[in-house]
């Protein structure tokens, strides 16, 4: 981090999003993941001749939802652009992209840590713009016929460029920054950000800035390190190692070289995940003009303040006014209420029908954060696909409530409850536990009494703890009595004795 | 009866009446094809198997009572720059070379659902650039009225073929003047539509903000007949118009009485060769014996046109070809001698005989040997235009002037209902006369671009003969989406001359 470093690192990122439509941005064919190769494909995608593009509009309308949502500001006249170059997975020979009018710009996404590791971070974005993909090249290295493979069935598919100003200053905050736009993009159903299946890309570009101090001649400065874009990155863990590596190799480098930015080209360098190291590309988009020209396939699109109001009012309430929702309807903290939001909307909808059921949210924001997520993560499973419902654990938590069994006893019958999906009662039944009525539990802590005068004694004495005793034993006479009941019950009857 | 001899309109109306069959019809023509293509070389294919297939179908169906379409047995040639799911598609080019869309073009739909007979491809300047159709890579065509001289371009085969009477109707496209001065040195009626008035789709792009597709044939009437079939939205092209189609053929037999006709006095200026000049001023005085008023128009910045044309053009053109790479369809150069290919295309430089990577000189090759010495000039200037530093000076230049000619042209059609003038200031060139001067092979384009950059209308009909005998042509342009007044002023000149009667002499016998 930057306080621990004699130089502030400063990062910015360029994710990719591929959008959640069922269809391509300027064709019918499907957007569905892994079909056989060049089976999704059209004269249009595949760019044969005379194929002509027509925009698809819920693709457009996804985009304005994501921008919305990172306050850009919305051009109400957006065009169409060509950004012409060679690549067999690029089959028109040109990328129909946004170049000087990009549908939305100058917005910004905030990022919190809940345990305060890093100051809160308003990060600015540059521009949104909706684009296509390229097809997907699979260079056959094994096979040495040195053949490359092309797969268009990702050709066309709508990508959202989101470009952030250079305002993240840690690799850690990169990387919690992402988790936060990911977080966001799909409570929003813009894009599913699977980055395995690359529907989430991320590029950062970063440099240092290295306090010099003043010489003889020379006032004191900042120097600057050329700026390194880092591609490859298939994960947020590979961003952030990336990243710290790079900052590391950058300086060392200026020791080195004291080289600075501006006297040479903006280098590329991929992220070898394995060796855990950047390395210098060849890169073949070096030096290229693309040659942008407004696309005169396509008609300039308009967007009213109707339709600007419409997307609004359809977004649902994104994860960071979520967050304060949570906390100040639920009274629960700042922190469970951020662990409960960044596990999705799934999750936060079960919580608030638990707690509705329960009329307490931080009882209910406890069995989430102990139990329900505990097991989901140790499960590897799905809110939607959990065998116990909010109402099954709501009657549950009830019967704690009321004094049928503690608090312990409730979390065996809950793994029981997820187990064989049942309810409280059959599993009550099935465990064979039964609540245990007052009368019942004050002759055995008569009886217990009776049996440990050295635990009476100590009690008498002030050692109040010493009751814990009692209560192991209580347990192995009646599993169904409730620790809490017998320890209070005992202290009772010890105070009468006087 | 003489098919040949027929319009369109006739003709339809003579098959649907059963005085010919429509196997009868198509094979007149294919026949005839047969007879004069040598000499002509309007065709790149002709698919008679096919053609007579399909009239059989139709004439079977109605036959036995069944619909059938309003062209119903019609032959129609399409420019080779169409779509056809059933018959190559080259566009004049050895890079597409055999090449067979998987679908049909729009207006390639469109024909085929109004049952019309497609005879065969007609040839063509490459990818549609050129004036002469001597940029085809399949051989020049060869103009009908004197078989020494360029048809014009770039629709140059579809112009002659109905010139010949090979078919009564031919499908063109028109990017700069390719419609019209084609129809002009063939003597032939040519309509370059409203931009977005017919479906680019399935028109493989030269220029996609210019281009538009129009029909060729003898006459105004038979033009209004296809218009009816081929215009039209269609929401697979972002730039057609979502404006009904007007029944053309009812609306087009009506005085002119009251018609303002602007005339541009610069049209008649230094260059302009005096035969056509005297063509075109008997034409007007056709118009205003015919009830129209003539009248002075200017178009200020009509003088920009062709350096307008020919950024923008070439700009898109660049663009619109770098489809054309091997690496997908059409030709692809063999691998050069120690040609080996490597894993991710990519090698260092200096090693595959000076190029960056195999892919690179796969590239380089497949275009260099594809494309003709036209295409490539117009996606070096394109190219070059667009390119960092340049684009400012060049395209977004031309983009400014080309609003401020549009402009010219709503401003003229605040005073006029239609523009009127030469097409082409010279009657047919000799084949070869202009071919080692691309400038002056440009400038043939001179009153014929402005009414793509403006993406209005025009329409280009025979006015006249000169000595030797070869056709002039008459140019109509009218404001957006006013076909039927275009249409309207060039049959009631064509009911009042007969011009476009005449049949040339030159390839009678079949030979030149």
């Amino acid at each position: 981090m930057s306080t621990n470093t004699p130089y502030t690192t400063i990062i910015g990122l360029e994710v990719h999003v591929q959008l959640m439509t069922r269809t391509k941005l300027f064709c019918g064919c499907s957007t569905k993941f892994g079909g056989a190769p060049n089976t999704q494909v059209c004269p249009t995608c595949l760019g044969l001749p005379g194929s002509l593009p027509v925009m698809n509009r819920q693709a457009f309308d996804l985009a304005l939802r994501a921008a919305l949502a990172l306050e850009c500001t919305i051009a109400p006249f957006t065009k169409w652009d060509r950004k012409n170059y060679f690549y067999p997975d690029l089959p028109k020979g040109y990328q129909i992209s946004q170049f000087d009018l990009p549908f939305s710009s100058d917005g910004f996404l905030e990022v919190v840590d809940p345990k305060g590791a890093f100051e809160p971070r308003r990060v600015g974005i540059v521009r949104v713009h909706l684009e296509e993909d390229a097809g997907k090249s699979m260079h056959d290295d094994a096979a040495g016929t040195g053949d490359t493979r092309i797969d268009l069935n990702r050709a066309g598919t709508p990508l959202c460029e989101i470009v952030t100003q250079p305002d993240l200053r840690s690799p850690q905050e990169a990387r919690a920054w992402l988790n936060e736009l990911k977080l966001l993009l799909v409570y929003l159903g813009v894009s599913d950000c699977n980055m395995q299946e690359g529907s989430l890309r991320v590029d950062a570009n970063v440099n240092l800035h290295i306090p010099v101090p003043a010489t003889a001649g020379a006032e004191a400065r900042i120097a600057k390190t050329p700026i390194v874009e880092i591609k490859n990155m298939n994960s947020f863990r590979s961003v952030e190692r990336a990243l710290t590596y790079e900052a590391a190799r950058q300086w060392e480098e200026w020791q080195a070289t004291k080289a600075e930015m501006g006297k040479t080209p903006k280098q590329t360098r991929g992220w070898d995940d394995p060796a855990g190291i950047t390395r210098a590309q060849r890169h073949k988009e070096e030096s290229s003009d693309y040659r942008y020209f407004p696309e005169p396939d396509l008609v300039p699109v308009t967007v009213t303040a109707e339709r600007i109001q419409s997307i609004r009012g359809g977004m649902g309430e994104p994860p960071v006014s979520l967050r304060k929702t949570l906390a100040s309807q639920w009274q629960i903290s700042a922190y469970d209420a951020d662990v409960l939001v960044n596990q999705g909307r799934e999750l936060v909808d079960y919580f608030e029908d638990l707690a509705t059921r329960v009329g307490e949210g931080k009882v209910a924001s406890n069995w989430m954060q102990q139990d329900v997520l505990r097991i989901l993560n140790e499960t590897n499973g799905t809110v939607s696909a959990f065998p116990v419902r909010p109402a099954g654990l709501a009657d549950l938590i009830g019967r704690v409530k009321k004094g049928d069994f503690d608090t312990s006893r409730a979390r065996e019958i809950f793994a029981e409850m997820v187990t064989s999906g049942r309810p409280v009662d059959d599993v009550v039944a099935g465990m064979g536990i039964s609540a245990v009525s007052d009368d019942d539990v004050i002759a055995l802590c008569r009886e217990l009494l009776a049996a440990n005068p050295k635990i009476v004694a100590d009690v008498k004495s002030g050692k109040e703890q010493a009751a814990a005793g009692l209560i192991g034993q209580a347990k192995k006479k009646n599993a169904n009595v409730n620790p809490g009941k017998v320890r209070a019950i005992c202290l009772d009857l010890i105070r009468e004795m006087g | 009866m003489q098919p040949l001899e027929m319009s369109a309109v006739d003709l339809v109306a003579a098959l649907r009446q059963g005085d010919i069959t429509a196997v009868e019809c198509a094979t007149v023509f294919l026949d005839r094809i047969e007879a004069t293509n040598g000499s002509i070389n309007a065709f790149l294919a002709v698919d008679r198997e096919g053609a007579l297939a399909r009239a059989a179908d139709i004439d079977a169906r109605r036959k036995a009572g069944k619909p059938v379409g309003p062209l119903a047995g019609l032959p129609v040639a399409l420019k080779d720059v169409l779509c056809t799911a059933d018959m190559p598609t080259t566009c004049a080019s050895k890079m597409l070379a055999g090449f067979r869309p998987p679908y049909d073009a729009d207006v390639v739909a469109r024909l085929r659902r109004a049952d019309a007979v497609f005879v065969g491809k007609t040839n063509m300047d490459e990818f549609a650039m050129g004036g002469s159709n001597e940029n085809s890579a399949f051989g020049p065509v060869r103009n009908p009225w004197d078989l020494s001289r360029a048809p014009g371009g770039s629709s140059g085969g579809s112009a002659a073929c109905v010139a010949a009477d090979m078919a009564p109707v031919a499908i063109g496209s028109d990017t700069g003047g390719s419609i019209r001065q084609p129809a002009g040195l063939c003597g032939i009626t040519g309509l370059k539509p409203t931009y977005g008035r017919v479906s680019r789709r399935g028109l493989i792009a030269f220029a996609s903000s210019l281009d538009q597709i129009g029909p060729m044939a003898r006459s105004a009437a038979d033009c209004a007949l296809i218009m009816e079939t081929i215009a039209g939205h269609d929401p697979g092209d972002s730039t057609s118009l979502a404006v009904d189609v007007p029944r053309y053929t009812d609306l087009i037999d009506k005085p002119l009485t009251g018609v303002r006709i602007g005339r541009v006095p610069e049209h008649f200026a230094a260059g302009l060769d005096p035969e056509v000049a005297k063509g075109v001023e008997e034409a007007f005085a056709v118009l205003m014996a015919a009830g129209a008023t003539v009248h002075d128009v200017q178009l200020p910045h009509a003088k920009y046109g062709i350096p307008t044309y020919y950024l923008i053009a070439p700009c898109e053109a660049s663009s619109n070809l770098a489809r054309y790479d091997g690496a997908h369809y059409g030709h692809r150069a063999e691998p050069g001698k120690g040609h080996r290919a490597e894993a991710g295309g990519q090698r260092s430089a200096g090693q595959a005989g000076g190029f960056e990577s195999p892919l690179v000189e796969m590239y380089c090759r497949s275009r260099a040997e594809g494309f003709g010495p036209e295409v490539k000039r117009r996606i070096m200037l394109g190219t070059y235009a667009l390119s960092a530093g340049y684009y400012d000076a060049y395209y977004a230049k031309a983009l400014r002037v080309r609003r401020l000619i549009r402009q010219d042209y709503l401003d003229a059609f605040q005073t006029v209902d239609l523009i009127g003038g030469p097409v082409s200031a010279t009657p047919a060139f000799k084949l070869g006369e202009k071919t080692d001067d691309p400038l002056a092979m440009y400038l043939v384009d001179l009153y014929t671009v402005g009414t793509n950059l403006a993406g209005v209308g025009g329409i280009s009909f025979p006015c006249g003969f000169t000595k030797s005998g070869l056709p002039i042509g008459f140019q109509l342009q009218a404001p957006p989406l006013a076909e039927p007044l275009l249409l309207q002023a060039a049959d009631r000149f064509q009911r009042l001359t007969d011009w476009h009667r005449r049949r040339p002499q030159a390839m009678e016998g079949g030979k030149a």
